[in-house]
């Protein structure tokens, strides 16, 4: 491919701004000036789907209804560990309106051993599934279905699944990794004992650096803290599920996915059917946060029942399942030792962690103390521990999250030791240019200067002020494509497998083809979350934006030129000369002579024009040897609080939110993004948490209620600072920002509930009791 | 979802004559042939959809004319038994004569849930323990022969008793119980012969060691048809406070009323309650005594407050309850003075 140089925008508006050359495929479209010269992309565009939304008419999943539909339920363990030695479906089968009955026998490749079931390894692990006409025949026939366990010992808590003597949850190694886990970590699970698997020492980030003794050895202050945080479950809206039609010319599947493309392989590869035999939709999501990529074992059920009955069945979990089997955030027990000299410089970092997710792998702390910081020697040890729980699975930046809880308070921890303010010291060992700017721009719409030391408010009710910091990966996929569509009425349609789940992907489609095109956002037509279409990314990693949006602004470009072609040769110049600008099409030269975009395409041979391109590589290539994208996600966040000493009642008054995400395509759709990653963070800090029976298994608050998450009154005043950051590495030069939005905001809050009262707490969620423990007020 | 028929109640008469049990009774010992009472019907619903009761009827006191009148005079308020606690919120001679009790009102549930909790249905709902709610752990209340929740070393029993819990440490449900129990309220109960009593509030609840199959004293066919409280007179001082870890809506960690008269500031009466601390909500005889016919300054509330938590035997899990429950007593008790 020939290629030309283009000058593209560099940097960040307002501060270093300039201009950079860049060597690109000729295929590529034209350099986009800076948001401020576009008209619709970086511009609050509403929701092209906003109005189905509000007014209900919008599909999702479980609304739907296909003619002759069952509806399935599954029957879940109530133990946590044992055999189950016979199943008795004879009554379940009787039921009138009962139509179908599966019951899960071991797979090919966990080898045949013994039993033909699987051992039950955790309470709500699925062992049949029942299709009928209502749910409520299908619940009934499932009660009918007799079961027989050899119950066996069980562990559930993490530190008592380390004693030497603790029941094991594996026997043999395990290679498989549940969906997700930690991002770009090698869960090894063929190493360690017991129910111990690990140490993970690396990431894609590469491994230890330098010499730790040494390090210390050279450090003037030191840090050493253990922190701790709780299994925090996904709580969608819309619980996983699929309704599954399997036809004899193909498996129709609507799914809440966060991957339609992904579910589409992974049914096709376990029925051993060609991909182009199974269709996936999702057309609305309500939510996943990570723990809806795969087609789990609701999946298959509905599939076999729906092959078995001829009918198509629907699927969808209920909120206690969801809470027990469908993913959740590992806990972590987190050891750190940071050392400095003292000017801040770092010396060494030194990271231990165990954490549960629960019979899958995945519990990492992830990269935060790898790569955050500048610091020459670092070591990182992070274990799985196994328990008798359910499966972890990929939730809002796995592991960062976790990870940054142990850091970021670290780092403040030192800073009052060297006495440091904690942004100052930041400053001085945070090489990250738009970091510094998101700390300089939020510290002052935050209004910092206002904080005072740590404790030293007066009152019962004392108010405090924390700042924390984050950092996600530009993961890129680069099997992203896209198909945009000209048809001879001038009206625009975008095509793709990438799904929006509630992030907002449709709008921006539409608006980086409508930018392109000349053309209002409104004006396209976009259909995704369709295997039927091109195959795009899966939504996590907070890769969408980036992976979707350059060849949806690639392909748009490329059929306006096909349509610029035959415009030229009727009027006879070159394509060059033409521009798309507010519905026309415009000779450059000439500026008289203008059509309508609607009317360009009358007359010509072909009734549309289609184009379908692919992610190319960013313009200046990747960074090597992580393939990553040159940039970070990071973020800054600062949270007030108010702690009442008395009660121990916690309050967030007040977040602002810096972040940055190269060129930011949508302000109304960012700020909602950072708005639900701070309403994450504030709920991980304070209220969610996972409550197991130690000595039945179970999971006590698995429902809406006593699993807390917040409502209206624990939502605080958040502000949102979206930094404008140019890197020239792609024709939109566009990021996603989901899970950046989630890193800091706990975090931040253990920060400001410190400087509150003046005693640090180590764990989440921060509750009434702790805080009244941290006090002292707590006597036997 | 198991089915049942539904009755709907006409009359007073009516409603006694189809029930033959109580809620608690066919939970404890499934008939299979229960008719219960369902007013506002959450906790009916939710007990039934946890699969902890399976009535054969649920018989609909709901629309009972006469029983959603709300009244006040100088005899004191009247509370009909199908009187929502938004209406009760709403109600001027509450806000401005029952302080406490139009707090504790405010501050239980949600807006959303106050619209259809009725006053009869929130006194008699079943407790909210985790282990009671789930139809996996047989407890002592279930007919089974343990209490999970009191397990030193398994039990989550973050949110249970601290006081009177040796057999069953579940907490009262209803927070509204801790105030009314405060102003000394009663209950107007119909039988099935339709008989009327009156029960002191002192007198409804029923702790576990007495039996634990039930929390209060109705038996099948008793209907609730009145709440009443005496009229405070105009010395009459109260306080309420309820604790939770989430502010929008949370079942009880700690609630406090305080219903005091006073003479200048001398306490002549006085009644604190406490809710979340014991099975049922509980007067803190021994705290009164110490402000009572005192005067309550700094150093008496402290004491009162200790005094409290005196007896209190934490569990593994839930021992911050007790700085909890003082901070808020001292609190009242200097409000109030
Ligand atoms: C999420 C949630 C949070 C809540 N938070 C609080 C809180 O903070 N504080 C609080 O106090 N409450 C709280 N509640 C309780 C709620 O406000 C209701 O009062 C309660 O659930 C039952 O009221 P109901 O009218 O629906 O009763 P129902 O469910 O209809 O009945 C409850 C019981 O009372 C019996 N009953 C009903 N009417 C009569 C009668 N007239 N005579 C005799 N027996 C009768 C029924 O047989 C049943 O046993 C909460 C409930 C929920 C679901």
């Amino acid at each position: 491919m020939e290629k030309r140089k283009e000058i593209f925008p560099f940097g960040i508006p307002g501060h270093n701004l300039s201009e950079i050359e860049r060597e690109i495929p000729n295929d590529e479209p034209p350099a986009w000036p800076v948001n401020d010269q576009l008209k619709e992309v970086g511009k609050r565009v509403n929701r092209i789907d906003a109005r189905a939304k509000v007014t209900g008419e919008a599909k999702y999943t479980s609304d739907m209804k296909l003619s002759g539909m069952l509806y399935a339920k599954f029957l879940r363990s109530n133990i946590p560990h044992g055999s189950i030695t016979s199943i008795d479906t004879s009554e379940a089968e009787k039921v009138p309106g009962v139509h179908g009955i599966h019951i899960i026998t071991k797979n090919k490749e966990d080898g045949m051993v013994g039993n033909e079931y699987p051992e039950i390894k955790y309470v709500g692990q699925p062992i049949a599934g029942v299709a009928a006409e209502s749910l409520s025949i299908a619940k009934d026939a499932v009660a009918m279905i007799k079961i027989e366990y050899d119950p066996k010992s069980f562990v559930i808590d993490l530190e008592e699944a380390m004693l030497p003597d603790a029941p094991l949850v594996f026997k043999e190694p395990i290679q498989r990794q549940e969906d997700g886990g930690d991002v770009g970590v090698v869960h090894d699970g063929s190493k360690g004992q017991g129910n111990l698997r690990g140490p993970t020492t690396s990431s894609f980030y590469g491994g230890p650096r330098g010499d730790l003794e040494k390090g210390f050895a050279e450090a003037d202050v030191m840090v050493e803290n253990t922190y701790r945080t709780q299994v925090h479950t996904h709580m969608p809206l819309e619980t996983h599920g699929v309704v599954i039609d399997w036809k004899p010319e193909e498996m129709l599947v609507y799914a809440s996915t966060q991957n339609t493309a992904g579910v589409r392989n992974e049914l096709a590869n376990y029925f051993e059917l060609p991909k182009s035999q199974v269709r996936v939709i999702c057309d609305f999501m309500g939510g996943g946060f990570g723990a809806k990529h795969s087609a789990g074992s609701f999946g298959p059920m509905a599939a076999i029942l729906s092959k078995k009955t001829k009918r198509p069945v629907w699927l969808m979990i209920d909120r206690k399942e969801e809470h027990l089997a469908e993913g959740n955030r590992p806990s972590s027990i987190q050891t750190l030792k940071i050392g400095a000299k003292r000017d801040g410089t770092l010396t060494a970092i030194q990271q231990k962690s165990h954490g549960t997710a629960g019979v899958a792998l995945g519990a990492g702390v992830g990269r935060i103390a790898q790569i955050l910081y500048d610091c020459p020697n670092f070591k990182t040890e992070q274990y799985d521990v196994l328990t008798h729980a359910g499966p972890g699975a990929a939730w809002r930046a796995p592991g960062n999250v976790q990870g940054a809880f142990g850091v970021e308070q670290a780092i403040d921890e030192l800073a009052e030791k060297l006495k440091m303010d904690p942004l100052a010291l930041r400053d001085k060992i945070d090489k990250s240019e738009v970091r510094k700017v998101e700390r300089s721009r939020g510290a002052e719409l935050f209004g910092w200067s206002n904080r005072k030391p740590a404790g030293s408010a007066s009152g019962i009710i004392k108010k405090g002020m924390g700042v924390a910091q984050s950092c996600w990966p530009r993961f890129v996929t680069l099997n992203s494509s896209i198909e945009v569509r000209i048809l001879n009425d001038g009206s625009v349609e975008v095509r793709g497998s990438v799904q929006d789940i509630g992030t907002g992907t449709k709008t921006i489609l539409a608006q980086v083809v409508a930018e392109e095109l000349g053309l209002k956002t409104t004006d396209i037509t976009v259909r995704i979350g369709d295997t039927l279409f091109p195959d795009g990314p899966g939504s996590g990693g907070s890769v969408v934006t980036q992976s979707i949006t350059p060849p949806a602004r690639n392909a748009a470009y490329e059929a306006k030129m096909k349509l610029f072609n035959q415009i030229a040769t009727k009027w006879e110049t070159e394509a060059s000369k033409l521009e798309a600008v507010d519905g026309f099409i415009i000779h450059k030269d000439d500026r008289s002579k203008k059509i309508p975009f609607k009317e360009a395409l009358r007359g010509m041979r072909t009734s549309q024009i289609s184009v379908t391109a692919s992610r190319s590589n960013d313009y200046g290539g990747f960074q090597q040897p992580w393939g990553l994208a040159y940039g970070d996600l990071g973020s800054v966040q600062f949270a007030e609080v108010s702690v009442n000493t008395n009660t121990g009642f916690v309050k967030v008054d007040r977040v602002v939110a810096a972040h940055s995400c190269g060129r930011p395509l949508n302000m109304s759709q960012l700020e909602s993004q950072v708005n639900g990653g701070v309403i994450q963070g504030i709920s991980y800090a304070l209220y969610e948490n996972r409550v197991m029976d130690k000595g039945t298994g179970h999971f006590m608050n698995a429902n809406v209620d006593q699993y807390k998450v917040p409502y209206s009154m624990e939502i605080p005043e958040i502000e949102v600072i979206i930094v404008e950051e140019y890197g020239a590495l792609s024709s939109t030069d566009a990021y996603g920002i989901g899970e950046p939005a989630n890193i800091a905001t706990a975090v931040a809050i253990a920060n400001a509930v410190y400087n509150a009262i003046g005693v640090r707490i180590y764990e989440i969620p921060i509750t009434p009791a702790s805080i009244l423990k941290a006090l002292n007020k707590i006597y036997e | 979802m198991n089915k049942f028929s539904w009755y709907e109640a006409k009359s007073v008469e009516d409603a006694v004559k189809q029930v033959n049990n109580t809620v608690s009774e066919e939970l404890y010992l499934p008939s299979g042939k229960a008719a219960i009472f369902k007013s506002g019907g959450i906790d009916v619903l939710d007990l039934v959809k946890e699969g902890l009761i399976q009535p054969k009827t649920i018989v609909n006191v709901r629309n009972i004319p006469g029983l959603n009148k709300i009244s006040f005079d100088d005899n004191g308020l009247r509370i009909g038994a199908n009187v929502t606690l938004a209406e009760i919120e709403g109600n001027e001679a509450v806000k401005t004569r029952y302080a406490a009790l139009h707090e504790a009102v405010a501050h239980a549930a949600t807006p959303q849930l106050r619209n259809m909790s009725t006053i009869a249905g929130n006194l008699a709902q079943r407790t909210r323990c985790w282990y009671f709610r789930s139809s996996d752990h047989p407890c002592f209340r279930k007919g089974g022969d343990k209490c999970f929740a009191k397990h030193s070393e398994t039990g989550q029993n973050e949110n249970h008793a601290i006081l009177e819990n040796d057999r069953c440490v579940s907490v009262y449900a209803s927070s509204v119980a801790t105030a009314l129990l405060a102003y000394q309220g009663s209950v107007m109960i119909t039988n099935g012969k339709m008989e009327s009593r009156q029960v002191p509030l002192s007198e409804f609840f029923v702790a576990p060691d007495q039996d634990v199959s039930r929390e209060n004293i109705l038996e099948p066919n008793d209907l609730i048809t009145e709440i009443s409280v005496p009229a405070p007179d105009m010395n009459t001082k109260s306080y309420y406070s309820k604790q939770v870890q989430r502010a929008s809506y949370d079942w009880s960690m700690a609630d406090v009323a305080i219903v005091a008269q006073m003479n200048g500031d001398t306490c002549e009466k006085i009644t604190i309650t406490l809710g979340a601390a014991a099975p049922i909500p509980i007067r803190a005889y021994e705290a009164e005594k110490i402000v009572l016919n005192k005067k309550i300054n700094e150093e008496r509330a402290t004491r009162a407050a200790k005094v409290a938590m005196e007896n209190a035997k934490p569990l593994s899990k839930n021992s911050y309850k007790l700085p909890l429950f003082e901070s808020i007593i001292k609190q009242g008790l200097l409000e109030i003075a």
